[in-house]
Parts: structure tokens; sequence; C-alpha cells
């Protein structure tokens, strides 16, 4: 038993060649018609993260947490008629005097004595 | 006594081998074997080749064509002349599903699935809940290399026409090249029923072969620079666009081709119970038992048809020499425009993924992927050429409608 005619070698090839290309056609439109659902989501996506954004200040923010302060400071150094290289060269000083390192040491303040 | 041993030999088996015709089932029996030790020892995709195996050597060992018809009639599992009377306009019991039911054997009754059209769809059902389209949705071009690997089914079909075939026999050869067997058999089964041994056993074959088939022909086109390309990340989809995909592929394609109906419905219902994510147990029916016992009938049933006297001739050489061209020339194909793409992108694509567009997934994205680690050990193409791996099965599913609507 055999299923269908022989087909002329012409009507054969422009059988194949229509094929193909019906193939090219229908997966390209669909390319097309996913690109464009794709962008419609991404964009969408974008505008729900602004909208989010755009919401986020009418939650009142926490206040600042202070910092700690590292092991051994005495927080901010206060100068008074004093210039920071001349601090830094007194606090070397005194270290070196104490036979201490400089970060057990807290100085609260330098005045200049006139 | 006598007349009882006497009536025993001349009705065995072994008269059968023996009578006019015998060897042929002789050497069928002998396929078969061969079948099973591919399936079994070899791991040639075994769900479906054991299955086939087993119906070839059931349908040889039961039906002999030297012995008396009401002996076939009463033994054989399988009877290729009551399908013939099935499928011949001519005789009173032309499309007679009746007298299939009533003188048929046990594989008849299971074929019935395979003339209707019923396995390859629920198998379509299954497979479409077994993938992820998501590569594919995030880099829609991938459906160019799933259409441009489908060259091998027409340039197959035309190879089978210059060779004596008739169109209907030659678009079901041509479809070999999809790599898709569910597609290929629903095809044949539709146009030309009488080669389905054959054509099964050619697709399911050069499917287990992929991974020795397409690397030389992918390090032949492509260069060592081409193959160290690596792709960029893909972006990440929505559960949305998981969603909407089936539906707007099933009513896209059938829209443009009503014929891939049947396959392009099937897959897409599977894939959507995937995805709605409230659909779970249907789901796992799909992707489990469904599929292992629609594949269980369709292995035996299919395997069943391979008889000595239909299979045994030049026709059968044929189709398998074309199925493999059928399958070096889609991947010719793939790899062609994933070429011209990666010219395009400026050498952001890497032409290893072209290869995967024929749709036998996941074994051919696979080999793009090791192939692509061959050329550069960092290089990760896995994902990226799962997008033309499953476009390769909706555009092979395109190619049969189309093949079905001109033929069919």
């Amino acid at each position: 038993m055999t299923s269908g005619v022989k087909l002329p070698l012409g009507t054969a090839l422009l059988d194949a060649i229509l094929g193909y290309v019906v193939v090219f056609i229908g997966l390209g439109l669909l390319m097309a018609v996913i690109m464009l659902v794709g962008k419609i989501m991404v964009a969408k996506a974008k505008q729900e993260a602004a909208a989010a954004v755009v919401s986020k200040p009418a939650i009142p923010e926490p206040a600042p947490v202070p910092k700690k302060l590292a092991p051994g400071s005495a927080g901010e150094l206060k100068l008074y008629d004093t210039d920071p290289r001349d601090a830094a060269m007194i606090m070397a000083i005194v270290a070196n005097k104490l036979q201490k390192p400089l970060n057990e040491l807290r100085f609260k303040s330098i005045k200049e004595v006139k | 006594m006598l007349n009882s041993l006497a009536s025993l030999v001349t009705e065995s088996g072994f008269a059968g081998v023996l009578a006019a015709g015998g060897y042929k089932n002789l050497i069928m029996i002998i396929i078969a074997c061969v079948l099973l030790y591919l399936g079994i020892k070899k791991q040639y995709e075994p769900l479906l080749m054991v299955g086939i195996a087993v119906g070839c050597l059931l349908s040889n060992i039961s039906y002999f064509e030297g012995l008396p018809a009401e002996l076939n009639a009463s033994n054989a599992l399988y009877h290729p002349e009551l399908w013939a009377d099935f499928l011949n306009e001519a005789s009173p019991y032309a499309h007679n599903y009746g007298r299939i039911m009533s003188q048929g054997g046990l594989i008849d009754i299971l074929y019935i699935g395979v003339k209707a059209g019923i396995y390859p769809c629920l198998i379509f059902i299954g497979i479409g809940a077994m993938t992820d389209f998501g590569p594919l949705i995030s880099n829609p071009s991938s459906l160019l290399l799933g259409a441009a690997a489908q060259f091998g089914v027409f340039f197959a079909f035309m190879g089978a026409n210059l060779l004596g075939f008739t169109g209907n026999q030659a678009a079901s050869i041509g479809i070999i090249g999809g790599a898709d067997g569910p597609t290929a058999i629903l095809t044949t089964t539709r146009l030309a029923p009488e080669l389905l041994g054959p054509i099964a056993v050619a697709a399911y074959s050069y499917m287990a072969l992929i991974p020795m088939i397409q690397p030389p022909i992918m390090r032949a086109l492509t260069t060592e620079e081409e193959r160290k390309v690596k792709m960029t990340q893909l972006r990440e989809v929505t559960k949305t666009e998981k969603i909407l995909f089936p539906i707007i592929v099933t009513i896209f394609v059938v829209l443009l081709l009503p014929s891939t109906a049947p396959l392009i419905g099937c897959l897409m219902f599977g894939n959507l119970l995937k995805e709605t994510g409230v659909t779970e147990r249907l789901s796992d029916v799909a992707q489990n038992a469904l599929m292992n016992i629609v594949t269980l009938f369709l292995g035996i049933s299919v395997g069943a048809t391979m008889i000595g006297s239909n299979f045994i001739n030049l026709q059968t050489i044929y189709i398998v020499v074309l199925g493999l061209i059928a399958f070096s020339f889609s991947t010719i194909g793939g790899l062609l425009v994933a070429k011209l793409m990666y010219k395009l992108s400026g050498g952001k694509i890497n032409p290893l993924i072209g290869s995967a567009g024929v749709s036998a997934v996941p074994m051919a994205a696979r080999v793009s992927q090791r192939e692509g680690q061959k050329a550069n050990p960092s290089n990760f193409l896995l994902m990226h050429a799962m997008g033309p791996n499953v476009a390769g099965v909706i555009g092979s599913a395109i190619a049969a409608g189309f093949l079905l609507s001109v033929f069919g």
C-alpha cells in the first residue's frame, strides 16, 4: 500500500520552500508578539517599582542611630586656638613620654595657654 | 495423540519461521534484539526503544506470512491485513474500528491510539508540563533559530521526492528532521501509515545519537573565536508572562495554521497546567503517570508495525539514510542562522546555540553547552540554548502542520 501520489520535482521544490518560509513567518510573528508582551511586562514592572519609590517617603524615617564610638576614643577632640598639626604633634609627644600607645589615651581638649 | 503433536508442530512459530517468507521474521527478531541492546545497554532513548523493540519482537513471533490465515487471525497480537483493509478506501472495512476491536489482537487495540492520533497528543501534554519556556520568553529571537533548524525537514522532503517516494511519504520522512518523536509519529500516521515503523525507529535512534551527530558539524561550521563567546545573563521572566505564553502561542499559532491544533494545543495545555500554579495535581499526572502510560502503549504499538514483510525492503534503508540527512541539515540550518545572528549582534550571540534549534529537548541544548565549554571552560550556554531548543518543538509542530495541511 502506498499513500499519496508522486510529485513533480518543481512542485516538491516549491512546497519545500513554501513550508520553510511558513515556519519562519509563523515563528517570526510569534517572536514579535512575545517581544511586545515582554516589553509591556517590563514597562509595567518598572512603573510598579517607581510607584513604590514615590510612596516610600510617606513612611517616617527612623531617627538616625548615633555611631558607636571606637573603644579608647573620647569622641571629638576639641581644639582651642590650636592648629590641628600642632595638636597631632602634642598628642604624639605625650604618648611617647608616657610610653603608652596613642589609641589608649583620651584627649578631651587642647588649649593654647597664653 | 500423534495428530495433536503434528498440529502442535505445524501451528508453532518455528513452523512459521521455516515457512515461505519466514526468514523475514527471523531478521526482524534479530533487529528487535539489537534494538533491545541499544535501549538497555547503550541507553538510546530507552523509555521508547525498549517498548518499540518488544512490540517488534511480539508481532514477529506471532504473525507469519507463510502460515494459514486462520492461524494468524487467532494467534497474532498485531494483524497488518486488518489495518490494510482499514486504510483501503475500496474495502468494506475502510475506517472500521469495530472490526479491529472484534477481530484484532492486543496490540491492534492499543494501536488504535496511534491511528487516531491520541498518543502523540497525550505525550505532548506531558512534554508541555515538563518544559520551561522561560529562556525562550526572555530571549524571543531564539524562535528564529527554532525555525532555521527545520531546514532538514524540507531538505529531506526534497531528497525523498528525488528517490521516488510519494508526496505523503516524503513529508513523513522529512519530519524526522524535526527531531521530535510524537510529531513524526502523528504526521506519519496521518500521511503514510505504511512507513510508521521505520520512521519511528529512525527518529528515535537519531535523537539518541544527537551527541554523536551534532558536534562534528558544529565544529566544522564555527570558528574557535565564535565558540568562545560568552553570552550575557537572561532577564528574569515574570509568572504572568509564563502563564500568558501558552495562551498566546495557542491562539496565535492555531489561528495561523489550524492543522497544528492537536500538537500545539496539547503542548501548550500541558505547559499551562505547569505554570498556573493552581493545577499542580494535573501537572503532576501529565508529567509522570500519563506520560509513562502513554509512552508504554506508544512504544509497543509502533514497534508492532515493524512486521518483516513490510519492513525489510529498500525503502527502509532509504528512510534511515534520509533521516540522518534530515538531522544533519537541521543542525546546519540552525548553526548558519545563529552565525548570522552572531555577526548582526556584534559577536554577542554564540553560534553554538543554533544547533539546539532541533527540538530534541534537552539533549541538543546539552550538546551546545558541552561544545561551548570545550572552547571556553567558563562558558555556560545551557540556558541560552534551551531557548532555541524549546522553540524547535514549536517549529517542528508548525512544519508538521504545514505538511499535514498540504498533503493530509
